[in-house]
């Protein structure tokens, strides 16, 4: 037992949280008890004997599991234990629930944490629809409504697409660059801890008296600030989520600038590398600014400060802001990634390289550079300087041309290839490209401004965003997922159920999502729990189209649970791919290279005679010699 | 080599499917029931999108079905497509056109934009009052009476003054086509010419709590007659502490001049 105290670990980790919250209870008592105040308070924004452990008691978790361990021996001048590389690899189920600095590890603990938060979300999504298949209220009271959206559309966002996207790059990018690991392994690891915290808080938030957070993912003050104590369980979870974000994103920002192999030029890194720089970019300059902004929501609640307060002096519009300045953002962070994925899936299995490579490339840094300038076509009915709404739709419309020319180019690549459509990601790699031009349209419409004021708030935003998130990332996600499971796990799926799961989910996307777009320009609003008899059809048929969706997700599960343990053995590469991560065996051994990669042309050299990506040092007598890339070409 | 495909046909299966989904999708009226000045001009903005988008829709489809029919692999083909890289003519066209096209939509609302938010001269002023989970009007023009439904004559353009007293709420009547949010402490300002007598419902579209589904007024627009009839039988004079929340000082548009730089 005194062992297990002393080692890094859960028992150290559950010791440390109990400490630390106890810590942060005395603190409270203590504090208001010297101001003559009574120890606790029960307010329905305060409650500080809850708020201050809900601080540590993750920190403590965090120190106890032993993420700071060897930085605080190093900062206190304490000799470092030396790496003896135990903490790296793993060689059972156990090690995946360790403290664990290999970023294939930390890769498959992301993708696996932010799956279960999928299907936590999606069960929400379900009693959503549930209740809304029929008017009038039937399972859940319009508090309990609240809470549900508002925990949905969190959980998805902030625990599972945006980190699910973490996930896949953490295990796949470094292989792809010719990296053995990550640019700081520990800050990966300490990434990733943070993420099942922010995770907790959001779905322990439903303990709290008065119910979990309401006031929509986008928490608008003031009705966030006096809202009950589930919100600062909000206020504090995108705390931790922000952080692990950030964290990550320099890491990938050092790693791929930094720790590229030996010839790979930036105009030779596969687009997918290209996509999460540009994720990244978007990543460490945008997400304090919704930290900034829950900070504030968190003191305007407990310490009574006035940010948002109009009684108080300060600016109500001021959050949306603030809080658009992050999350606009946000959807490209939830995106770009995807279009990484799509474009090694949709070149790999058309045999073709991608069309416009360097346009592709410059495409997402021209996204990055837009998005940081239509934060407010999201206020344009929110009662801002009217004057800042033109500019802001220009911008909006503009974005749609980086984003036509990545579709036109994805469209190009499949001219004169030879398209493979037996793999479950190709299926939906090509599916993205058309349910993501619906959204890209009704995106289009959503920025000119006398359309938004009619359909802002109502349905046919909650159908584009979906469309967008859910026909969009997701759709990417799933690509992904199907694309490197046999480079993760070391064996193959199986494609009839990913069938199934496709056709189910292509299926069930269209009939839940079309019709929102009708029933909002028709006049139903968003975020009701109870809506005019006159929409009861169609909501009913939304509802049928989402149970079919929901239903397709667990042939998912089960093909990736079964075919993960039982499936069988895959080869190195099964796609005949050119990147990296396919030269060696999967899954990759411990320290990912043996001999190091030379990176020797473009990423995307299908049908060049001769031509080859990488070759592994031992090799290359029987190729050409590396060229430096030429500008004017496309190598 | 492009000219190995069927350019031609190509663009005329996209022009007649652009053709049949743009009748298909004009046919209903999505927007519902038009019931002010702005209404028409929003959804004719909306129908030119519709055909704008049935287009961009259709040449995603046709180039994606054509590639799919024509460069499916054989079973058992194991070679690789043929190296394209790229053609930059190709690459420049569909910066540059979609870029036009853009453009175009933006300044075509832009116009319709100015048209709809035009002030006239006679406007009925009516302040609006949104509380956690209510709705209620002040007619300044008119002794400052005070009702919970909302009545306004037709074919006047009326001023809407809006004063949250608790959280945003918005106001939003479908058949009117307008929507602004009521923010705490400042004063936001709608204008809109309800053009058909009728009874419509004002809906709140901004997450305000637990009763937010069901914060809704009854809007009545009538005869000018039948509507000063109305209004002079109101007894009710609006609450002094609603009336404080008017603060004309700290309306939308002064805010915008000192947002602009006083432009």
């Amino acid at each position: 037992m005194a062992a297990a105290i002393k080692q890094p670990g859960w028992i150290r980790g559950a010791l440390g949280a109990l400490l630390a919250a106890a810590f942060g209870v005395a603190l409270v008592y203590f504090l208001r008890k010297s101001y003559g105040l009574d120890a606790w308070q029960t307010e329905q924004t305060g409650y500080p004997q809850v708020v201050v452990p809900l601080v540590t008691a993750p920190l403590g978790f965090l120190a106890g599991f032993g993420c700071f361990d060897y930085w605080l021996r190093w900062a206190a001048g304490m000799p470092t234990i030396p790496e003896n590389h135990d903490q790296h690899g793993a060689k059972s189920w156990k090690d995946y629930f360790r403290f664990n600095t290999d970023h294939k590890v930390i890769g498959i603990q992301y993708i696996v944490t932010t799956f279960f938060f999928f299907f936590v979300g999606g069960l929400m999504a379900m009693l959503i629809r549930a209740e809304l298949a029929q008017p009038g209220t039937q399972i859940v009271d319009a508090a309990t409504y609240n809470s549900l959206f508002s925990t949905h559309a969190v959980l998805m966002i902030f625990v599972f697409v945006i980190p699910v996207f973490a996930g896949i790059a953490n295990y796949v990018l470094p292989l792809m660059i010719g990296a053995p690991d990550m640019a700081f392994p520990r800050l990966n690891a300490l990434s990733f801890w943070m993420l099942p915290l922010a995770g907790l808080l959001f779905v322990g938030s439903f303990l709290c008296p008065g119910g979990a957070f309401d006031a929509g993912w986008t928490g608008y003050a003031p009705l966030s600030t006096g809202a009950p104590l589930g919100q600062s369980f909000f206020n504090l979870g995108v705390q931790f989520a922000g952080a692990s974000s950030i964290a990550t994103a320099l890491n990938f920002l050092v790693t791929i600038i930094t720790m590229r192999a030996p010839g790979m030029t930036f105009w030779r890194m596969p687009l997918l590398v290209w996509a999460n720089l540009s994720t990244s970019l978007l990543v460490v300059a945008a997400t304090p600014f919704i930290a900034g902004a829950q900070f504030m929501v968190l003191f305007d609640r407990a310490l009574g400060t006035q940010f948002f307060q109009f009684a108080g002096g300060g600016d109500v519009i001021s959050y949306q802001h603030i809080f658009w300045f992050y999350s606009h953002p946000a959807v490209y962070i939830m995106m770009l990634p995807g279009f990484g994925i799509i474009s090694e899936v949709i070149s790999t299995h058309a045999r073709k390289p991608i069309f416009g490579y360097r346009l592709m490339a410059l495409a997402l840094l021209g996204i990055v550079v837009l998005s940081y300038s239509v934060w407010a076509h999201h206020m344009f009915v929110a009662g801002m300087f009217s004057w800042l709404r033109v500019p802001m739709m220009i911008t909006t419309l503009l974005i749609a041309v980086p984003t036509g020319i990545k579709i036109f180019s994805w469209l190009g690549t499949l001219y004169f290839g030879k398209i493979h459509t037996y793999s479950t990601a190709m299926l939906f790699a090509l599916a993205f490209i058309v349910t993501f031009t619906i959204g890209g349209i009704s995106g289009v419409m959503l920025g000119m401004v006398p359309i938004d004021i009619h359909v802002s708030d109502t349905y046919f935003i909650v159908a584009h965003i979906h469309f967008v998130l859910f026909g969009g990332s997701v759709f990417t996600i799933f690509a992904g997922i199907y694309h490197w499971f046999p480079k993760m796990t070391g064996r193959m799926y199986d494609e009839k159920l990913g069938r199934v799961h496709f056709w189910g989910t292509v299926f069930g996307t269209w009939v839940t999502f079309i019709p929102m777009h009708w029933v909002g320009m028709d006049g139903m609003p968003r975020r009701v729990a109870d809506y005019a008899t006159q929409f009861g059809e169609w909501n009913l048929l939304i509802s049928c189209g989402a149970f079919i969706l929901g239903a397709c997700q667990l042939v998912f599960l089960y093909n990736m649970v079964v075919s993960w343990r039982f499936g069988p053995k895959a080869s190195a590469n099964p796609w005949r791919a050119n990147s990296i991560e396919w030269l060696v065996s999967s899954p990759p051994p411990i320290f990912n290279f043996d001999e190091i990669p030379r990176v020797v042309g473009g990423p995307y050299e299908f049908g060049v005679p001769g031509a080859r990506h990488a070759i592994m040092a031992g090799e290359g007598a029987e190729v050409k010699p590396p060229e430096p890339a030429v500008a004017g070409t496309s190598t | 080599m492009y000219g190995r495909l069927p350019i031609a046909k190509m663009l005329a299966v996209t022009v007649v499917l652009t053709a049949v989904m743009s009748v298909i999708m004009l046919v209903p009226n999505w927007d519902g029931q038009q019931a002010s000045t702005a209404a028409p001009k929003i959804d004719e903005l909306l129908d030119v999108m519709i055909v704008l988008s049935s287009f961009v829709f259709s040449l995603v489809m046709v180039m994606l079905v054509y590639a799919l029919w024509k460069f499916k692999a054989k079973p058992g083909d194991e070679s690789d497509g043929e190296p394209i890289h790229g053609n930059t003519k190709l690459e420049i066209a569909w910066t540059v056109i979609p870029t036009v096209i853009v453009l175009f939509a933006a300044a075509y609302s832009w116009s319709i934009l100015d048209d709809i938010e035009a002030k006239a001269e006679d406007s009925l002023r009516v302040d609006v009052f949104s509380q956690q989970f209510a709705w209620s009007f002040d007619y300044p023009g008119f002794d400052n009476v005070y009702s919970q439904e909302l009545h306004v004559p037709v074919d006047r353009q009326v001023e809407f003054k809006m004063h949250a007293l608790d959280v945003i709420h918005s106001f939003w009547v479908p058949e009117w086509r307008i929507k602004k949010d009521n923010v705490p402490g400042i004063t936001t300002t709608a204008t809109v010419t309800p053009n058909k007598v009728g009874t419509y419902q004002l809906i709140c579209t901004e997450l305000c709590g637990f009763g937010h589904t069901t914060m809704r007024a009854k809007v009545v627009v009538e005869p000018p007659a039948k509507f000063r009839k109305w209004v002079e039988g109101l007894t009710k004079k609006t609450p002094d502490e609603y009336l404080e929340a008017i603060d004309d000082s700290n309306a939308e548009e002064d805010l915008e001049a000192v947002g602009a730089g006083g432009a």
